[in-house]
């Protein structure tokens, strides 16, 4: 494979506070190559949002310390003055976030936002970034985009405004897309609309994706390969099939196990994982997910490396053996079979 | 209950209502909200349609799902019933009497059985009050016993939703969302109601704690007897927890069916388009899935479309969906109901759901491709 | 927007009903207070007292009285002053007028470049020493009353050092733009200083915090990662949107020192401005003086009241009228 695109080494993000230090980012290494898009799947807490922001270098917070390399292009990111990673933000990786109803600023008109992204990384006039402005609020699926794009983002509902805010991160023409939870916020039919234009966008710019969300649904539809974060750490990634049709680590079974299908006979219970994360101040010793975890043993208590035991390119940090883990998942993902056997 | 259960004097079972009993019964039920504007004098100059024109029945120990997307009704149409809201009209029987009209005292009985669950563990429990004193807030509201028999009470309570003894001195602030929704959980049952209505009660947690509460709300329906509202927009949640689902679309009840005949056999071009925006987990069904994209927003509920209101965004629509609205009647099978001119019939559907159960025989490793 | 003007037109006129209605009764349930009794001279003979008291018109009901006084005010604009027979009221405000609008107005724009600079410095300086320190000095502003700071202000520039270094301030009192642009000028500057710097510390504190709560919403987020400067992002997303705030504060307090709020400023330094006159009218109990002193500072503060609306329409889409 060619080099990656974007390559996160050994990130390691904590922030001190009063209690005690909080390790949001512990150890996470990820590529990602052209033209994919790359799914990060995780519960809040699990530092999928922290790792993409910390690449962007968003986290302003004076108590935050970073720690490990990404590389861009042959430069780290992180280790880029303010005026440098200027000149990324927005035209090599742009990211679009969760709730397209603060997003925007309120005071300022839709096509002007997206006018000042593009002068700020081009020398081009007010009038060419404002055909600019109209072409790419057209190419989202904006009606009337020439008037439109004087409205203000109040006066635009929340999948129009998560559209606008798409324009503006694919209007330099980034290499990279991150896209944070882009439809959480958004209504079902809605977020079936915003997905398929991501796709759209992708198959038109060549744009690479990063993914974040928390729905396996969300990936299922969108991602080439996934990773999948607890506590701060890949616990497992692979290809999309690997993961779905060939999870490695109890956790995922259990994210697997704990939705309500449409799909799958409807099960009397759902595989819910017992009790909560860890705190991220006092993680347990070996496995973070081993409290939780149905299948622990003495080994446990060893932190598990991300190794690719499964084959090649197929991550997961779980001691459990290969046929171990055949034997036993099947029953926390499918709680339908389960109930069906006598 | 349990051997030991406190009876509180109070708390006695009034008549009972048997299972499958009618427990509620809404009758062209509105709710609308005046939009006013004016010189010094205020006038009324729009409305907004939040119910409009809304009947169904609930069986007791049966599970009502609502859903519909954002500005449906569907959580006005809750505060309707735990009358939070007055109504505009129609009438609203509970246990056989009409509490359309019942004025703040009168309603003081009738939520002792009809309690809510909010979507917010965060915000809907006062931060400066004890967990005891939260849960116990509606039993000394209703002088439902003795000093003593509430502390009781609550214990009993905290075990019953997972919590243990020593939570009962913490503050909201001490707990996990899930742990949150628990409490509020408790409250909800503390006078041990008929019906609860559960307004989004796990779209604010994390996948995995999900699952916990839906498990608990199940397990408690079991042991109690209770009757549930349960509103959610994850149609996978609703599937899972209802018997009867009704897809309500800008004020008004679309479809009403069983709920797995809704998700097999959609008759409402919208429970159809509804259906197939959701996501699945399988990447294989994900791409051999025929998805309908609906175009466009929700229209303003001030304003609604002329007709059937779902018309401007169909694709089966034609002329008579813009003239005449469609009334709610029988489609196929019993007890399902749609407001349709041009039902969906077996061939035509594409959004609904092929149900193929994975076989227990076959490790889903051997079906992988990988 | 027409409708919008209308309302707060009709308003307008019921607050201010209101407030003359109100100083009005006050004045008169008042215990203790006579104003033909303060007029008529030390112990004067019942006859006198009467003769004054239907000389003023104090013996007619109070709401003839009320009625009398408000056609005075607004229609023959004749009212006289009780204290002062013969000045009339309405001339005597307008000649005041000039004197405080000066001040106010060079104090405005002392407290606002100042404040500005001053938040912005601190929010951008935040986690720094500077922070702090600016908001001590803001804190030090906020806390020193007023008649003190001029008290100093004039023991410095007119007592010892006034052959030396302030030779240029000119003595205390108000000069008119008219009469001499310069002197205007150089005898405004202590009493603009010193008027100001309360408002330097209010607003540059406020400003500092609605800087630090912008700070965190999303949309500033998305302007750092549309690649935009910290200059820009602070100037163009950060405070742009501040002065939402800040304008409604300011609308106010402006409108309230223009209506005769600066008395204490305007008695330290001789200036003969509205504040001075309603000083004057409160020692004497000159109840016509004090009725129109209060109209002309309602009307300020109502006119401002809606100027600050405006200028929130213009400042945020969201409440403008579709």
């Amino acid at each position: 494979m060619a080099d990656p695109l974007l390559d996160i080494r050994n990130l390691k993000v904590a922030f001190r506070t009063d209690d005690g230090l909080v390790r949001a980012v512990d150890g996470v290494s990820l590529s990602l190559y052209e033209g994919e898009t790359l799914g990060i799947v995780g519960e809040s807490g699990s530092g999928k949002s922290v790792t993409m922001m910390s690449v962007m270098r968003l986290i302003t917070d004076p108590n935050a310390q970073f720690d490990g390399e990404v590389i861009y292009k042959g430069t780290n990111l992180m280790g880029m003055s303010q005026d440098q990673i200027r000149s990324i933000r927005g035209a090599g990786i742009s990211m679009i976030f969760q709730d397209p109803m603060t997003s925007l600023n309120p005071v300022y008109k839709v096509g002007w936002q997206i006018e000042e992204q593009i002068r700020e990384h081009e020398h081009v006039s007010r009038p060419a970034a404002r055909d600019r402005a109209v072409e790419l609020l057209t190419a989202v699926g904006i009606p009337n985009a020439r008037e439109r794009a004087d409205a203000y983002p109040h006066q635009f509902s929340g999948g129009m405004r998560q559209r606008v805010m798409i324009a503006m991160a694919v209007s330099c023409n980034p290499d990279v897309l991150i896209a944070d939870e882009p439809t959480t916020a958004l209504d079902v039919t809605i977020q079936a609309q915003i997905l398929s234009l991501i796709k759209k966008l992708k198959q038109d710019f060549g744009t690479a994706v990063v993914l974040i969300t928390h729905d396996m649904g969300v990936v299922a539809d969108m991602a080439d390969r996934i990773a999948v974060m607890y506590a701060g750490r890949i616990i497992e990634q692979g290809t999309q099939r690997e993961l779905f049709y060939d999870p490695q680590h109890p956790y995922t079974w259990g994210l697997l196990g704990s939705i309500a299908r449409l799909d799958r006979p409807r099960p009397r219970r759902l595989t819910a994982i017992p009790g909560l994360p860890p705190s991220l101040m006092q993680l347990p010793v070996g496995c973070a997910f081993g409290e939780r975890c149905a299948h622990r043993f003495e080994r446990c208590r060893e932190t598990p490396l991300l190794l690719d035991r499964a084959g090649p390119g197929h991550l997961d940090a779980c001691h459990l053996s290969a046929q171990q883990k055949q034997d036993v998942r099947d029953r926390t993902i499918h709680p339908e079979l389960v109930e069906e056997r006598p | 209950m349990t051997d030991g259960a406190v009876e509180l004097a109070l708390l006695e079972e009034g008549p009972a209502v048997a299972k499958g009993d009618v427990l509620l019964r809404a009758d062209h039920l509105k709710k609308y909200f005046p939009i006013k504007s004016g010189i010094l004098i205020q006038r009324e100059v729009a409305r907004v349609h939040a119910v409009d024109d809304v009947s169904f029945e609930l069986r007791a120990g049966e599970t009502l799902g609502l859903v519909g997307e954002s500005g449906c009704g569907k959580s006005t149409l809750a505060r309707c019933i735990a009358r939070l809201y007055d109504i505009t009209s129609g009438s609203l029987e509970f246990e056989g009497t009409d509490i359309s009209k019942y004025s703040r005292r009168q309603l003081r009985a009738v939520r002792r059985d009809l309690q809510m669950i909010f979507q917010d563990p965060y915000a809907s429990l006062n931060p400066r009050k004890r967990v005891g004193a939260i849960i116990s807030d509606p039993l000394r509201i209703h002088r439902a016993g003795s000093r003593d028999q509430i502390r009781r009470r609550i214990l009993e309570l905290l075990e019953l939703v997972g919590l243990s003894a020593e939570h009962i001195n913490r503050y909201p602030h001490e707990f996990s969302g899930g742990q949150r929704q628990r409490i509020g959980v408790a409250r909800a049952l503390a006078l041990k109601p008929k019906l609860v209505i559960a307004d989004e009660p796990v779209s604010a947690l994390d996948v995995s704690i999900r699952a916990q509460v839906i498990n608990l709300l199940d397990d408690l329906q079991d042991e109690l007897g209770l009757t549930y509202i349960f509103i959610a927009h994850d149609l996978g949640v609703v599937r899972h927890v209802s018997d009867r689902i009704a897809v309500m679309y800008l004020g008004k009840i679309v479809e009403i069916s069983p709920a797995e005949e809704l998700y097999q056999r959609p008759v409402h071009p919208y429970t159809e388009a509804l259906l197939s925006a959701v996501p699945v987990p399988d990447p294989d069904l994900s791409a051999s899935r025929q998805r309908l994209v609906l175009e466009g927003d929700v229209p303003s509920p001030i304003d609604p479309p002329s007709g059937c209101r779902f018309h401007p965004r169909c694709r089966y629509a034609t002329q008579v969906c813009k003239a005449a609205e469609p009334p709610l009647v029988q489609h196929g099978s019993l007890g399902h109901l749609a407001a349709c001119h041009h039902p969906l019939s077996l061939q035509t559907q594409v959004g609904a759901w092929a149900t193929v159960p994975v076989s227990a025989e076959t490790p889903l490793s051997e079906t992988a491709t990988t | 927007m027409l409708t919008f003007i209308i309302r707060r037109t009709l308003w307008t006129v019921v607050v201010m009903f209101v407030i003359t209605v109100v100083v009005f009764f006050i004045f008169f349930k008042t215990p203790g207070v006579d104003p033909a009794r303060a007029l008529a001279g030390r112990n004067p003979s019942p006859q006198t007292l009467a003769e004054v008291r239907a000389q003023l018109g104090l013996n007619r009901p109070l709401l003839v009285q009320y009625g009398l006084m408000m056609k005075r005010i607004f229609i023959t604009r004749n009212l006289v002053s009780y204290s002062d027979q013969g000045q009339l009221v309405i001339p005597e405000i307008f000649a005041a007028a000039p004197a405080t609008l000066s001040l106010v107005f060079g104090a405005a724009i002392i407290w606002i470049v100042m404040a500005i600079v001053m938040g912005v410095a601190a929010a951008r300086l935040r986690g720094r020493i500077y922070d702090p320190i600016l908001m001590i000095l803001a804190l030090i502003g906020l806390s020193a009353p007023v008649f003190w700071i001029g008290q100093v202000a004039n023991l410095i520039t007119q007592g010892g050092l006034h052959n030396s270094v302030f030779s240029w301030v000119p003595p205390l009192g108000y000069t008119s733009f008219t009469v001499s642009p310069l002197h205007w000028f150089t005898g405004l500057v202590f009493p603009w200083i010193t008027l100001s710097i309360l408002y330097i510390g209010f607003y540059a504190r406020v400003l500092r915090a609605n800087l630090l709560e912008i700070q965190t919403e999303d949309y500033v987020r998305t302007a750092r990662a549309k690649g935009l400067s910290e200059r820009r992002v602070l100037l163009r997303h950060t405070l742009r949107t501040s002065m939402i705030t800040f304008v409604s504060l300011f609308g106010l307090d402006f409108g309230a020192l223009v209506g005769g709020g600066a008395i204490l400023t305007e008695v330290v330094f001789g200036i003969h401005g509205v504040g001075f006159l309603t000083w004057q009218a409160l020692q004497n109990l000159d109840l016509p003086t004090i009725m129109a002193v209060v109209i002309y500072g309602a009307f300020f503060i109502v006119l401002m009241n809606a100027l600050v609306d405006i200028a929130y329409a213009w400042l945020d889409p969201r409440v403008r009228p579709a």
